[in-house]
């Protein structure tokens, strides 16, 4: 009873996120699908639609799209994981922690001309990659500089929900598996892996789904060699005009977030029953 | 043994700051390059700073920048926050499940869209365009990283916690200000970060709202692009990667002598 | 929790440190007063020096706002909200924007110093009788080349890109239409064409251009060419100009069969409010003097005859950047296209980068 009335009290604090949700979200979202019905010469039309499902192009796109997105996260996740990991365990690790985020105040376009100074066929990459004797290579406009660059853009995004569930951490647990006799790879994969998933999950929401609709750095770091979805997008709004097709692809990419969202919200429910009736 | 795996351990640290602080790095070392652009370093001058200083309008866009960075923040994590304890208190799974998705809809969506339709949003309700329509849009677009930093933090904690609280006669205030909001603090300040963050480095969102002459930096820096960025732009982020950098440390230092401080005196009463 | 309050506090405390910061510098500078002129600009398209010139002249003080694309700034002004007074579209959108009724007609009597401009670059299609438009800047698209590589003169022509030599090496700017409208020069059609299986043939042709292409991209192919990580690059005169000044090794060719003659002119769109700061302005910017010092400032090229004649010998005489009469004859202006014609260009483009 006393439950009850906590929850409904707390709904008046609910109020600015409300309005939050139907101003900004649902009234945008309403407005995009309505437009996405509308063809270049503002008739009523399924065609955006059709064009979409029906185009190489677009299918195509919607493929690479995904597909680089898996990759950056799952580069984010590697450099990230054990980053909030091993600042848990320095002296300071807030001050680490704010260090870490600190980078990504600078602007973007910026530090893509940097980036691209740095792996220029004189840059200091390649003049390391020449000191160690491997010599120069082409590292501008390959795979690996894209997805190093957009992992190095998406690491604050992620570091920072996985190391908020990693302080969370109680060290008993650790010890209790310790004593318990499981090895070190034991105590990580059935223990702290699946007790920082929470965190790693809100990383993984922050990084592939903004992943998916990356365009400047296809274009600066990438030379256009890989075409996202979000290119197309800035295509469509920027150069065609073309508002209708450029909501279509909007109204699927938002229609594949619900998707990914309620996946990876479905098996970490399972997750944690299973962790409880243990 | 242990000695030489902390070793390992700092090397992966040092590797990944070295990383994330090179593009830096290489922008501050051309702020003092003669040349015009980032190209060739020519020698070492201090006339970028001083075209900086010069450059009144530049300085204002970035005191400008900084207002809406912070402004908008801090608005977004108090809405965020709520948000967030809303959202945990939804019993449904299929409601909690929307609401999230209605979340994440402004993460997903290309900041073309979304400065497109909040520019549309705006001029319909004839909303004038410039700093507040700006200030709105960024608060916006930050609630919903704040929800996805503090959610976590607030599902982490128990409800038992709650319940002694609130068996123990708190109300509703008191339950969030002594006992959720301590709880779930870093959730908070994490989100405040990524809040100023994104703010910081929003370009298609503001530059589709803005208007009677108020830009923020990134506007500024994007559209100059066609001529070439000059590296006055160079020396405004050296000078300002600087300044947060001394901030961020000495709001850390202080706070930690505050509480251990605090802590001493607490002891010695006992 | 009393710390967090001290926290909120302290932030609001700087956030009205910084209102106030902003606004002394925005009221010391005269922004705020009544006596602006609100120009809707690219970025950093405009010598400062010559709006605080102005400002010194006339008593107008300038703000400036900025783009980064024709569209963007279309989109800004049709929306309203907004109160600018003069912007700088290029040809195809000032013929757009005047079909859309977003431009205000010019007061013919009110400008002094339109007999200074070249009377090439006045009554143009997109423009008849400068109705709407004052010339601001030209120039053309071209192919810029790095002696390093290449052998100075070896490329002359659009099909001289296509040769087996050149793989990977080769550049292209991150634009529909001008990427489509080289392929189509080459091919001795118009760069305006409609017909679709002209533009068909232009996308077959550019996918065997494919294998020579190193990478699209946009402004920061200046970078790019500048430190030598390519041979060679299509882009326009403006961009080449800036190339040149970066790397002595650059070279910039216009092909004598035909390449795109472009412009950025400044109109008043119908937000405009200001009326007399902006013929203030208009004539200000026509006066050869002020005109040259722009010109030099951002190295484009002015069509502003008798500021031509102001500048140092080596500018004014750089084919380059002026090319003779004989090859501007083949150059062609882009027409504004129905959205439907420009969705042709950029369905056919967009495949040509899928697959290169």
């Amino acid at each position: 009873m006393q439950r009850k009335q906590r929850l409904s009290r707390n709904t008046a604090y609910f109020v600015p996120y409300t309005l939050w949700i139907l101003l900004f979200v649902i009234a945008p979202v309403l407005l995009l699908i309505y437009q996405s019905f509308f063809n270049i010469d503002g008739q009523f039309t399924f065609a955006n639609y059709q064009t979409y499902f029906s185009s190489s192009t677009y299918l195509m796109m919607t493929v690479n799209s995904v597909w680089y997105a898996f990759l950056i996260t799952l580069a984010t996740l590697l450099i990230s994981y054990p980053t909030a990991y091993l600042l848990n365990e320095t002296k300071h690790p807030q001050l680490w922690l704010l260090l870490i985020i600190m980078p990504t105040w600078i602007n973007l376009l910026l530090k893509a001309y940097a980036f691209i100074g740095i792996f220029s066929q004189a840059g200091i990459a390649n003049q390391f990659l020449s000191f160690i004797g491997i010599g120069p290579k082409q590292l501008l406009f390959t795979n690996f500089s894209f997805i190093f660059v957009a992992a190095y853009i998406q690491i604050p995004f992620m570091v920072l929900p996985i190391y908020n569930s990693i302080s969370e951490l109680k060290p008993s647990y650790v010890n209790a598996s310790r004593d318990l006799g499981a090895t070190n790879w034991q105590t990580f994969s059935r223990v702290i892996f699946p007790l920082t998933l929470p965190g790693v999950k809100a990383g993984i929401q922050a990084v592939f789904i903004p992943s998916l609709s990356l365009f400047m750095l296809t274009r600066l770091i990438g030379g256009n060699k890989v075409i996202t979805l979000g290119t197309a997008i800035e295509e469509h709004f920027l150069t065609t005009m073309n508002w209708g097709m450029g909501s279509t692809i909007g109204v699927v990419l938002i229609v594949a977030m619900v998707i990914i969202m309620w996946l990876t919200g479905g098996s970490g429910k399972r997750h944690a029953r299973k962790g409880l009736t243990k | 043994m242990t000695q030489r795996r902390f070793k390992w351990r700092n090397l992966y640290l040092w590797l990944v700051f070295i990383v994330l602080y090179a593009p830096i790095i290489f922008l501050v070392v051309y702020s003092f390059s003669k040349g015009d652009t980032m190209t060739n370093f020519h020698g070492f001058t201090w006339s970028h700073y001083q075209d900086l200083f010069a450059d009144t309008r530049l300085i204002a866009i970035f005191l400008d920048t900084l207002l809406i960075a912070l402004l908008s923040s801090l608005l977004a994590t108090a809405v965020g926050t709520l948000g967030a304890l809303g959202i945990n208190n939804t019993t449904r799974p299929v409601t909690k499940n929307t609401l999230l998705a209605l979340n994440n809809i402004l993460m997903v969506s290309p900041d073309v869209i979304i400065g497109a339709s909040f520019l549309i949003f705006f001029t319909a309700l004839k909303i004038p365009l410039g700093f507040g329509s700006v200030l709105l849009s960024h608060i916006a677009f930050s609630i919903p990283i704040v929800v996805l930093m503090v959610l976590p933090k607030i599902q982490e904690m128990s409800t038992s916690l709650l319940d002694a609280a609130a068996d123990l006669g708190a109300n509703n205030w008191q339950l969030l200000s002594q006992v959720i909001v301590p709880y779930i603090m870093p959730g908070i300040f994490s989100g405040f970060f990524m809040a100023l963050t994104y703010s910081l480095d929003d370009f298609a969102v503001t530059f589709f709202v803005t208007g009677n002459g108020f830009t923020t930096l990134s506007v500024e820096i994007y559209s100059r692009a066609r001529q070439g960025i000059n590296l006055e732009i160079n020396a405004l982020s050296g000078l300002m990667f600087l300044m947060a950098m001394v901030l961020v440390i000495g709001y850390y230092f202080i706070n930690q002598y505050s509480s251990r401080h605090r802590s001493n005196v607490r002891g010695r009463r006992k | 929790m009393k710390k967090l309050f001290s926290v909120i506090i302290a932030l609001f405390a700087v956030c009205g440190l910084l209102a106030f910061g902003a606004h002394h510098l925005q009221s010391s500078t005269g922004s705020t007063g009544s006596k602006v002129l609100n120009l809707y600009t690219w970025g950093d398209y405009i010598d400062p020096n010559l709006l605080k010139k102005f400002q010194k002249e006339t008593g107008y003080h300038v703000n400036v706002e900025t783009f980064d694309s024709n569209e963007a700034m279309f989109t800004k002004i049709k929306q309203g909200g907004t109160s600018y007074d003069l912007t700088v579209p290029s040809d195809y959108m000032i013929e757009k924007m005047k079909e859309a009724k977003l431009l205000l007609p010019l007061d013919k009597s009110k400008l002094t110093g339109m007999q200074n401009y070249d009377s090439r670059f006045m009554n143009l299609a997109f423009d008849r009788d400068n109705k709407y438009s004052v010339p601001y800047f030209w120039g053309t698209l071209g192919i810029i080349y790095n002696d390093k590589y290449v052998k100075p003169g070896s490329i002359q022509h659009w099909n001289d890109l296509w040769e087996q030599k050149y793989q990977n090496k080769i550049m292209l700017i991150d634009s529909a239409r001008d990427v489509m409208g080289f392929s189509l020069a080459s091919m001795g059609k118009s760069m305006n064409t409609t017909d679709p299986a002209t533009l068909l043939a232009a996308e077959n042709k550019l996918n065997r251009l494919a294998p020579n292409v190193k990478a699209v991209v946009a402004d920061e192919i200046k970078m790019y060419m500048i430190q030598n990580e390519a041979a060679v690059a299509v882009d326009w005169s403006g961009e080449a100009s800036e190339m040149l000044d970066g790397n002595s090794h650059l070279h910039y060719v216009v092909p004598s069969e035909g390449s795109n003659l472009w412009f950025d002119n400044l109109v008043i769109p119908k937000t405009a409010k200001h009326f007399k700061a902006i013929y203030a302005f208009l004539n200000f910017m026509s006066e050869p003097k002020n005109a040259a010092q722009n010109a030099e400032y951002i190295g484009y090229a002015t069509p502003n005859k008798k500021a031509k004649a102001l500048l140092p010998k080596a500018i004014r005489n750089d084919r380059q950047f002026y090319p003779d009469n004989q090859t501007i004859k083949h150059l062609q202006i882009y027409q504004n296209l129905s959205p439907e014609k420009v969705g042709l260009y950029n369905d056919r483009y967009l495949e040509f980068k899928m697959h290169h």
